[in-house]
């Protein structure tokens, strides 16, 4: 297993967890987010190929309304 | 020749901007946009809620990108770095759109921005491609310098976020839009309509806002006054008002022909 941080929330994942396999577990597949990985933005076409490592500290953004 | 606004190279028929914060459900949100008649709506990027209904819908299936230009914020963020990572995430989020409202907030009791920290994000934005729509302040001098890195927009507070105070210091908005070429939108302190109208008659470009909709009792009748504020306002900057002459009456019909028992 290996622990990453999710939006703040440490998370544990099996090993050689890719992003799309991620983002499939937390319903979120097909939705309108983005992520941004150690500081860095993974586009969309590289979920399926992305494997996340211990301690990769991740966001996942969506739009929501503000002003 | 109608009269468009235009920025970034996109031209624009209403010139009111609303947020989409505040509002009691997406229903209202989306009767309240559709009353002011935006055809440019702000967005706030935020953390998904990890684990919590997702099957629910987004605010892009309510008011999708095919039908309003989508001005994702930076609201909430305290430093360039955050606000410059915040729009990054929204440019990927929204397939490469890359106009955006820029604003680095100084402190959380009065949302004033910290304009130093807008300047470093506004460079590194405009460097990185973005067009850069800038809250700020109401200083000439940041305005116009906001406008030479690139801006393409000048967005100063009339008063501040979420206040309700309306346009405190017309004459900073006036020396502002003596200085830049772009446009300025005043964002931020409308309260009621007559702001928004009087912020069209000092010859403002736009008006942002958002509170004073949704805050209202009544916010899809608001939004409907907004849309006529603005649209008033800017037809009588257009029009061109009469002098003011001070302490200098002058009547409206005609002086002879009136009927006196003084005069002969």
């Amino acid at each position: 297993m290996i622990t990453v941080s999710i939006n703040g929330a440490a998370r544990q994942l099996p090993n050689a967890t890719v992003v799309a396999a991620l983002i499939e577990e937390m319903g979120l597949t097909g939705k309108r987010i983005a992520l941004e990985r150690n500081g860095e933005i993974v586009p969309r076409s590289s979920f399926l190929q992305l494997m996340l490592e211990e301690g990769d500290k991740l966001e996942i953004v969506v739009a929501v309304g503000g002003g | 020749m109608k009269d468009k606004f235009t920025v970034a190279g996109k031209s624009y028929t209403s010139r009111l901007l609303v947020g989409t914060g505040k509002y009691k459900d997406f229903a209202e949100t989306k009767s309240a946009v559709e009353a002011s008649g935006t055809e440019i709506i702000t967005i706030a990027i935020r953390r998904s809620n990890i684990g919590q209904n997702p099957g629910e819908p987004s605010l892009l299936e309510i008011l999708p990108p095919s039908k309003y230009t989508l001005l994702p914020n930076t609201a909430g963020c305290y430093s360039a770095e955050d606000a410059v990572r915040t729009l990054r995430l929204a440019r990927e989020l929204l397939d490469g759109h890359s106009l955006v409202k820029l604003e680095v907030l100084g402190d959380p009791q009065s949302l004033y921005p910290n304009v130093v920290e807008t300047i470093a994000a506004a460079k590194t934005l405009v460097a990185e491609g973005f067009q850069v729509m800038v809250y700020t302040s109401d200083d000439p001098i940041i305005a116009k310098q906001l406008e030479d890195i690139g801006c393409v927009a000048i967005m100063p507070l009339a008063s501040l976020i979420g206040s309700g105070m309306g346009i405190l210091n017309p004459w900073n908005l006036q020396l502002i839009m003596e200085r830049v070429q772009v446009p300025v939108i005043v964002d931020a302190g409308v309260g009621t309509a007559s702001d928004a109208a009087i912020a069209m008659e000092l010859g403002c470009d736009g008006v942002l806002m958002n509170t004073a909709i949704a805050g209202a009792q009544q916010p899809v009748l608001m939004a409907a006054a907004m849309k006529q504020a603005v649209e008033a306002g800017r037809s009588a900057y257009l029009a061109g008002r009469m002098p003011k002459k001070l302490y200098s009456a002058s009547p409206s019909s005609p002086t002879s022909g009136i009927i006196s028992s003084k005069h002969s």
